[in-house]
């Protein structure tokens, strides 16, 4: 009986502050990706040649996110009948999309107008009891172009 | 020591290829770190520590990839690719990756 309530009480808390963290987290990627619009991401493997060489770097985005305890419990049953775990989905496109806006935020501060050949990947860490995934690292990276500056 | 992920450098040639060189690093948070991302997989939520974790430990390995790049006598690492895989909770396995060269 006791268990059934710690399950129960997890759930909730799972289900309402999971919700809360997630709106509010695509609330914040989706005003960042319009703030940063501007700046071009390539995956091709190749710059387009310049003129006057310009300046690269490498750039980096990472980010951790957690599962919440409904999450888990909704993939547990779905993997009864198999389907889309739309659970799980939001998390690791939530885990890219932070990643990305990292990156882009790192190339801007660098001034960058171009990220090329960008690279994503997406590792779960740690595979807690019946093998669920408890938080999963999203990470892109590419390399910042950024244009010479012309002499004044 | 450039770094880049690109094939090529724009505007400049590859003069010597030096071949693969890596560095990798394999750490973990202190025991606090762990319980409290513990209480956050009931929340959801971005894991603080453990973002941080693995950012640090990436400029590790990409320190140690570079220093290896050094002691060949190279001047750049191109085409350097990134990999994570978890050894326990925890703990994290950081390994970076690319090819040693001498730009003109």
């Amino acid at each position: 009986m006791i268990d059934l309530i710690i399950l129960l009480v997890l759930l909730v808390v799972g289900l309402v502050f999971g919700q809360i963290i997630e709106s509010r987290h695509y609330r914040s990627i989706r005003k960042r990706e319009e703030q940063f619009r501007h700046l071009l991401l390539v995956p091709s493997r190749f710059p387009p040649i310049y003129t006057t060489p310009p300046q690269t770097r490498l750039v980096i985005g990472a980010t951790v996110i957690s599962v919440d305890y409904f999450k888990v419990f909704v993939a547990g049953l779905r993997k009864l009948v198999g389907g889309r775990m739309r659970s799980y989905e939001s998390l690791v496109d939530r885990a890219r999309r932070e990643a990305v806006l990292r990156m882009k935020a790192e190339a801007h501060s660098h001034g960058a107008t171009m990220i090329f050949n960008i690279k994503f990947e997406a590792t779960p860490l740690y595979k807690g009891q019946r093998g669920a995934i408890q938080s999963i690292e999203g990470l892109a990276y590419g390399t910042a172009i950024i244009p010479a500056r012309r002499p004044v | 020591m450039l770094v880049s992920n690109l094939e090529i450098v724009p505007g400049r040639k590859i003069v010597k290829h030096l071949g693969l060189v890596q560095g990798s690093t394999v750490r973990s948070k202190h025991i606090g770190r762990d319980i409290m991302a513990g209480f956050k997989n009931v929340f959801g939520g971005e894991l603080k520590g453990y973002t941080e974790l693995l950012q640090e430990s990436r400029a590790e390995a990409v320190e140690r990839m570079v220093a290896q790049a050094q002691a060949v006598g190279a001047n750049a690492v191109l085409n350097v690719r990134f990999s994570t895989s978890s050894i326990t909770q925890g703990a994290a396995e950081l390994f970076a990756y690319g090819t040693a060269v001498v730009l003109e």
